[in-house]
C-alpha cells in the first residue's frame, strides 16, 4: 500500500458507564468530520459522515491526538412486546447519517424493532434577560418594573443538543438488521429477517412493504434476509443479501412489490468443497455498494467479495480474509463464532476494501494489486502518531518473528464494525468497547519497502 | 402611584415576553400566538430593533412553535411600521425557511409570498430579490428548496434585468445536484411558467420541463407530470403537439410504475389541458394501456378515472369511443387479479350508466354490475351497493334487486365486523331506493338482527340506522314494525340486549314523537329501573334524561321524577350519580316554578 496507518486516537468508552446503564449512544467526534456510534460495553455499530460545511483540519486533531466524545445520548430503552412476550433489547443494530440538510445533523438509529430519527445540533447562543425575575430565577418586585425587556441572545459555550425527531414503530415483526437511506433524500428502507419496508422520512404511521420472503408455512423457510442497501445514485435500485450467500438486486420501477428480483447474483458452488458448514459460512453478513455504484462488496464468514452489477455469474474479485480458519470451523461452530457478522467497507475512491477479523485484526485489500495487509487495533499501537504494525498469522512455511499462530488467536477480540470516511482516509474501527480512529499518513519507510 | 399603575398594564405583556423562553412548550407556543400583543406593546421601533432580531435566532425551538412563528410573521406588516418597513420581517422568515421540517419551511415560504405583495417594487428588488438569491444559492438543500417557491411571486414585479437573473436561478435549481431541490423545482415549474412571458415559456420552461421529465430519478420525473398540466394550459393548441406531447407520451410509457401511476392519477386534468383532438388521438390509447398496465397500482389509479375520463370525452363520438375502446378494458378489470383494482372500478363503474343510457346499460353494464355484486371481495360489493343511485336513475333498481338481496344478506352476515358496519351505513340509502314494501319484506329482519350483534359498534350503528329509517318511513311505520320488536328486547335474559332497548329508545324518541314515546316507550323504561343489573339501571337514568325533553311536564313530574328519586338512593354509586344528573338536567330537583 505504500502508506502506513497512523493511530491518531484511542478512546476508552468506559466513561458513559458511570452514568448507569447507557446503551446505544451515537457519539460524533469533535471535529465534525467523523461521527461514530457506540454502545455502553460493546460497540454495536459505527458510521462516519461527511461534513461539507465545516473546515476544521483533521490533522490538527491528529496532532493533539485526542478526540473527545462529541455527544452522548440514549437512543432506545429496553422494551417489552406484550403480544409476543418478547424482550426488545435497547441494543442498536444500525445507524445511518442522513445527507446534511442544514447546520444540524440527522441520523437514523434502529434496535430490533423501532427506528428513530435524531437531530444533533449545536447551539452557541443563549437568551438572557427576564422581565419578572433575574437571571438566577429570583422573582423581581413588580413595582421595580417600569419598562419591558426583550431577551437578548448572548454567546455561550458550545452546547450539543440531541433531540428525537420521529419514531417509526410497528413496521417489523422480525429483527431489523439494516437501514439504508435512499438517494432521493426522502425515503429509506429497513430490512428484517423476512421483509423489507420502505418509509418516508416524514411519515411515521405507515410504511410500504417492498419485499416479503415469508413462506406461507414457516416450516418451508430456507433462507433469511441478512442485509439490504439502496444504490448510492439510482433511487429505484436496492440490493439485499441472504443467508444462502446470494444477492438480489431489485428495481422498484418494475412494480410496487419487489418480490421478483431484477437480478440474482450467485456464485456456483464447488461440489468438491461442500461440507456441513458450507451454508453457514456462505451466509452474507454485510453488503455495500461502492461509491461509484458499479460494484457491490459482500462479506461472508471467510471471504470478502466484490461483484460487478453487470455480472451475475459470480464475484469479480474474492479476497481470503482468514482462510486458515477453514480447518477450525468445527470449534468455531461450537463457540458460536461462526455466526459472527463481520461488516465490510469501501474507501472513498473504491480502490481499497476493509473488513474485520479476530484477535483485534482487521484486513485491507488493495483492489489493483490484490494484495492484502493485516493490521491490528490495540491500545499500544493507537497512541497518537504511532504507526500501525502489519501482522501476520503463521500458517506454515518459514515462521517470522512476530507471527501469530492460528491456535493462539483470541476469538473474543472480534472486529465486527467499522467505517471509512466518505471523502478522506480516516477509518473508525470498533473493537468491543474501544473505538479506534486511524488516519492515513504518507510514510517514507513504508514507501521504501 | 403613577408608577405602580404603569406596572399593572405592563405585567401581562411582561409575562408573555418571559414565557417566550419558558421551559414548557405550551407556554412558549401561547406567547408566540400572542406575538402581535407583544409587538403592539413594544411599539414598531422596538419590535424592529429588539423583538425581530431575537426571533431570528430562535430557530432551535419545537416545530409547532416555529410553525406558529412562521404564520404570525406573515401578518406582521402593520406591527413593524407598515409596508415601508416590511423588509424587517425577511431575516426571521429567511432563517425559518432553512429549517429541516418541511411544514415549517412551507409556512415560512407562504408568509414570505404573502409579504412580498406588501413590498414596493423598489423594496422588492433591494430587499426581497436578494433574499431569494441567497436562498437559491444556499449551501444546504433546505434553503434551495424554499427558494423554488418564491420566484413566481417576485418575477412579475421586477425589472427585465432582474427577471433574467431570476430565470437563470430557476434554471440552475432545475439541474441541482440533489434530487430534493430538483423535485421542489419540478413542483413549482407550472406555477413559475404561469407568470412568465409566453416566449420564455416556449424557450426556457419547455427545455426545463423536458429535462426534468427525463431526470434519472423517477421521484423527479413523476412531478413533471403535474407541471405538464399547467404548461399545456398555457400553450396555444398548435404548439402542444411539438412541445408537450412527446414528453407526455414518454411519461405514460415510463419504465417506472410510479411515473405511470402519476399519469393515471392526473388523467382527467391532462385530458382537459390538451383538449378533445389530442384526447381522441393520443389519450384514448394511452388510457387503454394504463387500464391494462402490468402494475396493479397503476391499473387501480386508472380504474378510478374511468367515469371522469368518459364524461369528458367529446360528445359527438363519445359513445362510440367508450363502446369500442374503453368498455373492453373495463370488462377485463371486473375480473382483475387484484382486489384494489376491482374495488376502484366498482366505485365508479355505475357512473357509466348515465353516460351510456338505458339500452347500453342493460345490455353491457348490467352483467358487469351483477358480476361485481358477486365478487369475493366485500369491498367491491360494498362499492357497488353504495353507488346504486346512479343506476336507479337510468334503469330503475328492480333490474338489480334479484342479485342485490343475496349480496346484501351476505355482507350483513360477513365475519368481519367492519364489513357489517359498512353495509349498515348504506341501509337508509338502500331503503330509500328500494321502497318500504321491499324493505319490510326482505331487509327488516336484518336490521333487527344487528341489534343483537356481539360487537358493540354494530349494535350502536344498528340503533342509529333505525333512527334514520324512521326519518325516512315515518312514525307510523315505526310504531307498526320496529317499536314492538325493540321493546320486546327489554325482557331479554341478556342484559346487553336489554341495554340495547334503552339505546334504541334514546335514538328513536325524538323521531317517533311525544305520543309513541309517552305511551309505548316510557312505561318500558320506567319498568326497567328495577332491573337487577346496575348498568341497566344507570342507563335508565340516562335514557330518562335523554327522552325527558320529548315528554310533557306533567308526565315528568308524575311518572319520571318518582323513579329518578328512587334511583338517586340506589346502592350503586354510578346509578346514583346518573340519577342525580338526570334530575338536575330535567330540573326536577326542586318543585317546578310554574
Amino acid at each position: 500500500m505504500g502508506r502506513a496507518w497512523v493511530g491518531s486516537e484511542t478512546k476508552d468508552w468506559s466513561l458513559p458507564l458511570r452514568t448507569g446503564v447507557l446503551a446505544g449512544q451515537p457519539s460524533p467526534a469533535s471535529d465534525g468530520r467523523g461521527h461514530y456510534v457506540t454502545e455502553a460495553d460493546v460497540i454495536s455499530t459505527v458510521e462516519e459522515t461527511e461534513s461539507k460545511g465545516e473546515s476544521e483540519e483533521a490533522g490538527d486533531t491528529g496532532d493533539s491526538g485526542e478526540y473527545n466524545v462529541y455527544s452522548t445520548f440514549q437512543s432506545h430503552e429496553p422494551d417489552f412486546d406484550y403480544l409476543k412476550s418478547l424482550e426488545i433489547e435497547e441494543k442498536i443494530n444500525k445507524i445511518r447519517w442522513l445527507p446534511q440538510q442544514n447546520a444540524s445533523r440527522f441520523l437514523l438509529s434502529t434496535n430490533d424493532k423501532t427506528i428513530k430519527l435524531w437531530k444533533v445540533s449545536e447551539r452557541d447562543k443563549r437568551p438572557e434577560g427576564y422581565n419578572l425575575k433575574d437571571e438566577e430565577g429570583r422573582i423581581k418586585d413588580i413595582s421595580t418594573i417600569t419598562s419591558l425587556q426583550v431577551p437578548v441572545l448572548k454567546p455561550t459555550d458550545l452546547m450539543v443538543e440531541v433531540r428525537p425527531r420521529r419514531v417509526f414503530s410497528n413496521g417489523h415483526t422480525y429483527h431489523v438488521n439494516s437501514i439504508s437511506i435512499n438517494s432521493d433524500g426522502e425515503t429509506y428502507l429497513s430490512a428484517d429477517d423476512l421483509r423489507i419496508n420502505m418509509w418516508h422520512l416524514g411519515i411515521t404511521d405507515r410504511s410500504f412493504n417492498i419485499v416479503d420472503i415469508k413462506p406461507v408455512n414457516m416450516e418451508d423457510l430456507t433462507e433469511v434476509i441478512t442485509a439490504a442497501e439502496f444504490h448510492p445514485h439510482h433511487c429505484h435500485l436496492f440490493v439485499y443479501s441472504s443467508s444462502k450467500g446470494t444477492l438480489r438486486l431489485c428495481d422498484m420501477r418494475a412494480s410496487a412489490l419487489c418480490d421478483k428480483h431484477a437480478k440474482l447474483y450467485e456464485e456456483p458452488e464447488d461440489p468438491g468443497s461442500r461440507s456441513f458448514f458450507s451454508e453457514i459460512i456462505s451466509s452474507v453478513s454485510d453488503v455495500k455498494f461502492s461509491h461509484s455504484g458499479r460494484y457491490m462488496l459482500t462479506r461472508d464468514y471467510l471471504t470478502a467479495k466484490v461483484w460487478d452489477l453487470h455480472m451475475d455469474k459470480g464475484p469479480v474479485e474474492t479476497y481470503q480474509v482468514h482462510e486458515y480458519l477453514r480447518s477450525k470451523l468445527c470449534s468455531l461452530y461450537e463457540n458460536d463464532c461462526i455466526f459472527d457478522k463481520f461488516e465490510c467497507v469501501w474507501n472513498s475512491s473504491d480502490s481499497v476494501i476493509m473488513t474485520g477479523a479476530y484477535n483485534s485484526f482487521f484486513r485491507m485489500f488493495d483492489r489493483e494489486t490484490g494484495r492484502g495487509v493485516t493490521l491490528e487495533a490495540w491500545r499500544e499501537s493507537s497512541k497518537p502518531r504511532a504507526v500501525l504494525r502489519t501482522r501476520r498469522v503463521y500458517t506454515g512455511g518459514k515462521r517470522r518473528r512476530g507471527d501469530v499462530g492460528v491456535d493462539s488467536l483470541d476469538f473474543t477480540k472480534k472486529i465486527l464494525h467499522m467505517a471509512w470516511h466518505p471523502a478522506e482516509n480516516i477509518i473508525a474501527i470498533a473493537a468491543t468497547n474501544n473505538l479506534y480512529i486511524f488516519q492515513d499518513r504518507v510514510n517514507p519507510d513504508a514507501l521504501a519497502q | 402611584m403613577a408608577g405602580a399603575d404603569g406596572d399593572d398594564s405592563l405585567y401581562p405583556i411582561a409575562v408573555l415576553i418571559d414565557e417566550l423562553r419558558n421551559e414548557d412548550v405550551q407556554l412558549r407556543l401561547n406567547s408566540i400566538k400572542k406575538l402581535s400583543t407583544i409587538a403592539l406593546a413594544l411599539g414598531v421601533e422596538r419590535t424592529r430593533t429588539e423583538l425581530l432580531p431575537f426571533l431570528t435566532d430562535t430557530i432551535y425551538d419545537e416545530d409547532e412553535v416555529l410553525l406558529a412563528l412562521a404564520e404570525q410573521l406573515g401578518n406582521f406588516t402593520m406591527l413593524v411600521g407598515g409596508p415601508e418597513y416590511v423588509h424587517c420581517l425577511l431575516p426571521p422568515l429567511e432563517s425559518l425557511a432553512t429549517v429541516e421540517e418541511t411544514v415549517v419551511r412551507d409556512k415560512a415560504v407562504e408568509s414570505l409570498r404573502k409579504i412580498s405583495q406588501e413590498h414596493s417594487p423598489v423594496d422588492l428588488e433591494v430587499h426581497f430579490e436578494p433574499l431569494v438569491k441567497r436562498l437559491a444559492s444556499g449551501d444546504w438543500f433546505t434553503s434551495r428548496t424554499s427558494a423554488c417557491g418564491l420566484f413566481s411571486v417576485c418575477y412579475p414585479r421586477v425589472s427585465s434585468t432582474v427577471k433574467a437573473e431570476i430565470r437563470q436561478h430557476f434554471r440552475t435549481l432545475c439541474s441541482d445536484d440533489t434530487p430534493m431541490v430538483r423535485r421542489a423545482a419540478a413542483s413549482k415549474l407550472g406555477e413559475f411558467a404561469k407568470v412568465l412571458e409566453l416566449d420564455y415559456v416556449k424557450s426556457d420552461i419547455i427545455s426545463l420541463f423536458t429535462a426534468l421529465a427525463s431526470d434519472e430519478q423517477d421521484s423527479v420525473r413523476l412531478l413533471a407530470v403535474e407541471a405538464c398540466v399547467s404548461i399545456a394550459t398555457l400553450l396555444p393548441q398548435e404548439d402542444l403537439e411539438t412541445l408537450v406531447m412527446p414528453t407526455l407520451r414518454q411519461a405514460a410509457e415510463d419504465k417506472s410504475w410510479r411515473v405511470r401511476y402519476m399519469v393515471a392519477d392526473k388523467f382527467s386534468e391532462l385530458q382537459k389541458a390538451v383538449g378533445p383532438e389530442i384526447t381522441k388521438n393520443d389519450l384514448v390509447p394511452a388510457f387503454q394501456n394504463l387500464l391494462k398496465d402490468c402494475e396493479a397500482e397503476v391499473r387501480a389509479a386508472a380504474a378510478n378515472k374511468v367515469k371522469e375520463f368518459c364524461e369528458n370525452l367529446p360528445e359527438d363520438n363519445r359513445e362510440q369511443i367508450i363502446m369500442t375502446h374503453i368498455l373492453p378494458c373495463v370488462k377485463e378489470l371486473v375480473s382483475d387479479t387484484n382486489q384494489h383494482v376491482k374495488s376502484a372500478l366498482a366505485s365508479v363503474i355505475m357512473g357509466l350508466s348515465t353516460i351510456l343510457g338505458k339500452d347500453n346499460t342493460i345490455e353491457h353494464l348490467l352483467p358487469l354490475f351483477l358480476a361485481q355484486l358477486k365478487d369475493e371481495c366485500p369491498e367491491v360489493r360494498l362499492n357497488i351497493i353504495s353507488n346504486l343511485d346512479c343506476v336507479n336513475e337510468v334503469i330503475g333498481i328492480r333490474q338489480l334487486s334479484q342479485s342485490l338481496l343475496p349480496a346484501i344478506v351476505e355482507l350483513a352476515e360477513d365475519a368481519k365486523w367492519r364489513v357489517r358496519l359498512a353495509i349498515i351505513e348504506y341501509m337508509p340509502l338502500l331503503a330509500g331506493q328500494l321502497g318500504v314494501e321491499f324493505f319490510d319484506e326482505k331487509l327488516n329482519t336484518l336490521c333487527m338482527a344487528w341489534l343483537i350483534d356481539h360487537v358493540y359498534a354494530i349494535r350502536e350503528a344498528a340503533t342509529c340506522n333505525l333512527m334514520k329509517l324512521v326519518e325516512k318511513f315515518g312514525a307510523d311505520w315505526a310504531q307498526n314494525t320496529i317499536v314492538p320488536k325493540v321493546l320486546g328486547m327489554a325482557n331479554d335474559p341478556n342484559y346487553l340486549h336489554r341495554m340495547t332497548t334503552l339505546f334504541c329508545i334514546n335514538a328513536l324518541s325524538d323521531v317517533c314523537g311525544r305520543d309513541i314515546t309517552t305511551k309505548q316507550m316510557l312505561p318500558v323504561v320506567l319498568k326497567m329501573s328495577e332491573d337487577q343489573v346496575a348498568n341497566v339501571r344507570f342507563n335508565v337514568a340516562k335514557s330518562l334524561q335523554k327522552i325527558g325533553p320529548v315528554l310533557e311536564k306533567i308526565t315528568l313530574q308524575n311518572q319520571v321524577k318518582p323513579v329518578l328519586d328512587k334511583l338517586a338512593t340506589d346502592k350503586d354509586m354510578d346509578v346514583k350519580y346518573f340519577a342525580h344528573e338526570a334530575l338536575s338536567v330535567l330540573e326536577l330537583t326542586y318543585p317546578a316554578h310554574d
